[in-house]
């Protein structure tokens, strides 16, 4: 099933790009996402061993990034079916085999138990995503293409020379002379130190870039600007959450090797920087798609904080990461609905967006509650765990500012998002034959309602997996 | 044996330097070729015999064909194609990119001697001229306007990882290695088409076109 969940996204996606009609090419993207899914809850019912000597296995840390994907992806397949027939004019050829890889890249990065594999597996994410951008094909998705590549490759080399330091830190006598997790895990403090401390500053900048970590995040507020909604979608709920699991892996490696305090005090750093920056760039953002870039990176910045407070706050991180996950789904789904109504995503033009879009609209705002961490939403609870991890141990400092700046983010984003759902749509650019539709609608809609439950009532055993996934990663 | 090797060291550096003072294009992809071949060659003159030799070759040649061949041509067509020839006016100066890279070359040596390898040694230059080299990289892309140039720049980064990557010959599987090749021809081959459609959409390869979005 684990080499399944690899190869069938990826025989699909050479399908797609040898399938002859545009018209029913995107149900290739439906059948593999339901395949993915399919193979994931077989994946839970029953777990299995490592395969390929140890090299791919599904832990715990890993089967939440994936189950997340896995959910999102098939929410934004769906969404495709609406979205690619209204854009018939653009041959949709790489676009859907683009998505295809990129959910087999993104499922190899959630297997990986080997930090070449994983690193082979994140640049192929960024090689798949980079066209994808430039769906549009115009200045401006070029632009934005351009650059995401430029600084993603820039993160990846950086990483790779990350990657080297770690492997050569195994390399002395006696040393692991291997880049399996587990080897280097088991080796524990036999690694050199410095070269671990070096290495984790390379991994954290360069996948931090992946992640859009302030200051590494400014690819992100152009691309998911400029690339479709399911896209971004796709990058803020997917991508940037595996790039957070990299990071965790690497974390793993520091703290055997006792460089803890230094990997937690670099996250801490990074992810106060963030959300402080989403806080400041959000207030008075004139563009709503640009506005959700800023979310996202606070969003990254919520999850480096949750891992670099350790104890209790690092299932907090991986609850949140279901929860971003979930949640951004349904803001870009809808943020794209919106766009495509109005023929602009300047928060000048648009207004009144519940009237003219009776289900996208209102799920917009939905989508903004949750997003910003107001009960019963479900990142409330995630966001409550990891403020609490950090009052509990004592870091009044860290949780005082991540109060501070998730309510600066709450009042800014929310003044955008009510000017833009808000108010009469009289007067305001019009793009007949764009309305709400059950494919574009549903989607985000099946999303939220997801995210309202999970607040309402968490699983045992989704409960139970962030905890594994936690003591796993940190050792809590 | 060994003073071949201190040389070929020596001429990557030197033509980071080069690099960063050089303002015509052709010049550049020229030195960054003429870099790939020193690094195949390194390949070679750092095996000892306890190493696979299959696996050496793999690398040299591989260095060979993609580092010093392939992607010059490709970039050679690229700006003919485009006809520039110059870089203009880079956001740091040519002198003033000098002496970064010198500091950096600097910092390299200084870095390299606070962290010991904990393998046998292989080449004392081997850990500064990776460090300076990806600092170069860095150094272009960051601060040239071209997106040749800055292509360029990426290059002398994965040159630099590379470098580095020729401690690890004898304990980490071919896999790792052929990511660093495989890394090198994808990114340039993508970054090429993108190319290929910022010229058609702005008639120039200037990257300070591709500045409409912003805050």
């Amino acid at each position: 099933m684990v080499t399944l969940i690899v190869l069938v996204p990826l025989a699909l996606a050479a399908a797609a790009l040898a399938w002859p009609d545009g018209r029913t090419r995107p149900l290739l993207l439906l059948a593999g996402a339901v395949a993915h899914s399919a193979g994931m809850v077989a994946l839970w019912v029953h777990p299995e061993p490592p395969l390929f000597d140890g090299y791919l296995f599904l832990d715990a840390a890993g089967k939440v990034v994936l189950t997340t994907t896995s959910v999102l992806f098939l929410a934004t397949a769906v969404y495709a079916q609406g979205y690619l027939r209204r854009r018939s004019d653009r041959d949709n050829r790489m676009f859907v085999g683009g998505l295809l890889v990129l959910l087999a890249a993104m499922t190899v990065v959630g297997l990986a138990q080997h930090l070449g594999v994983l690193w082979v597996a994140i640049e192929l994410t960024t090689l798949a995503t980079a066209p994808l951008i430039y769906f549009n094909r115009n200045a401006r998705s070029l632009e934005a293409a351009w650059k995401y590549l430029l600084v993603s490759s820039l993160g990846i080399a950086l990483a790779l020379l990350g990657t080297f330091f770690i492997a050569l830190s195994g390399a002395g006598p006696g040393g692991p002379k291997s880049l399996l997790l587990g080897d280097l895990i088991g080796a524990g403090p036999e690694l050199a130190r410095p070269w671990v401390r070096a290495a984790f500053v390379f991994l954290l900048v360069g996948y931090g870039t992946k992640m859009g970590l302030a200051p590494l995040h400014s690819w992100k507020p152009d691309a998911y600007g400029e690339a479709p909604g399911i896209l971004g979608a796709l990058l803020a709920g997917g991508v940037t959450n595996f790039a957070f699991l990299s990071v965790a892996r690497v974390f793993q490696v520091a703290r055997a090797a006792g460089e803890q305090a230094f990997a937690c005090d670099a996250l801490l750093a990074l992810g106060l920087l963030s959300m402080a920056l989403a806080a400041v760039f959000m207030a008075g953002q004139r563009d709503f798609k640009r506005m959700l870039a800023y979310s996202s990176v606070e969003h990254m910045g919520i999850l480096a904080v949750g891992l670099g407070l350790g104890g209790s706050a690092v299932a907090g991180a991986f609850y949140h990461v279901l929860n971003n996950g979930l949640s951004k789904g349904v803001l870009f789904l809808t943020a794209g609905n919106i766009h495509r109504a109005y023929g602009s995503k300047r928060v000048d033009d648009v207004r009144g967006a519940s009237r003219r879009l009776p289900l996208s609209g209102p799920l917009f705002l939905a989508g903004f509650l949750a997003v910003a961490g107001t009960p019963p939403f479900s990142p409330f609870w995630s966001e409550f765990v990891i403020v609490n991890g950090a009052l509990g141990s004592g870091r009044f400092v860290v949780g005082g500012l991540f109060l501070l700046f998730l309510a600066v983010i709450f009042v800014g984003m929310g003044a955008t998002v009510l000017k833009v759902v808000q108010g009469d749509d009289r007067g305001a650019p019009a793009r007949p034959g764009y309305g709400d539709s059950w494919l574009t609608a549903g989607p985000p809609l099946a999303l939220i309602l997801l995210v309202l439950a999970l607040g309402l009532w968490l699983p045992r055993a989704l409960e139970n997996l962030f905890q594994s996934a936690a003591h796993l990663v940190a050792g809590s | 044996m060994t003073s071949w090797i201190d040389m070929t060291f020596i001429l990557v550096v030197v033509i980071d330097l080069f690099l960063l003072a050089s303002s015509r294009l052709g010049a550049a992809i020229r030195a960054v070729a003429l870099q790939g071949a020193l690094l195949s060659l390194l390949a070679l003159l750092l095996a000892s015999p306890a190493h696979d030799t299959g696996h050496v070759l793999l690398v040299s040649f591989g260095a060979l064909a993609i580092k010093a061949m392939f992607i010059p041509w490709l970039m050679f067509r690229a700006i003919r194609e485009t006809a520039i020839r110059r870089e203009v006016e880079p956001l740091i100066g040519y002198v003033p990119s000098m002496l970064l890279g010198g500091a950096g070359v600097a910092l390299a040596f200084a870095f390299s001697r606070g962290l010991p390898l904990p393998t046998p040694e292989m080449h004392a230059f081997l850990v500064p001229t990776a460090l300076a080299t990806v600092w170069t990289g860095l150094l272009l892309v960051v601060s040239r306007r071209k997106a040749v140039t800055q292509v360029l720049g990426f290059l002398v980064l994965e040159n630099g990882v590379f470098v580095f990557g020729l401690l690890l010959t004898d304990f980490m599987p071919v896999m790792v290695e052929a990511g660093v090749l495989l890394d090198l021809l994808a990114a340039v081959f993508v970054m090429g088409i993108v190319m290929f459609h910022i010229n058609r959409e702005f008639s120039s390869l200037d990257t300070d076109a591709l500045a409409s979005l912003k805050d």
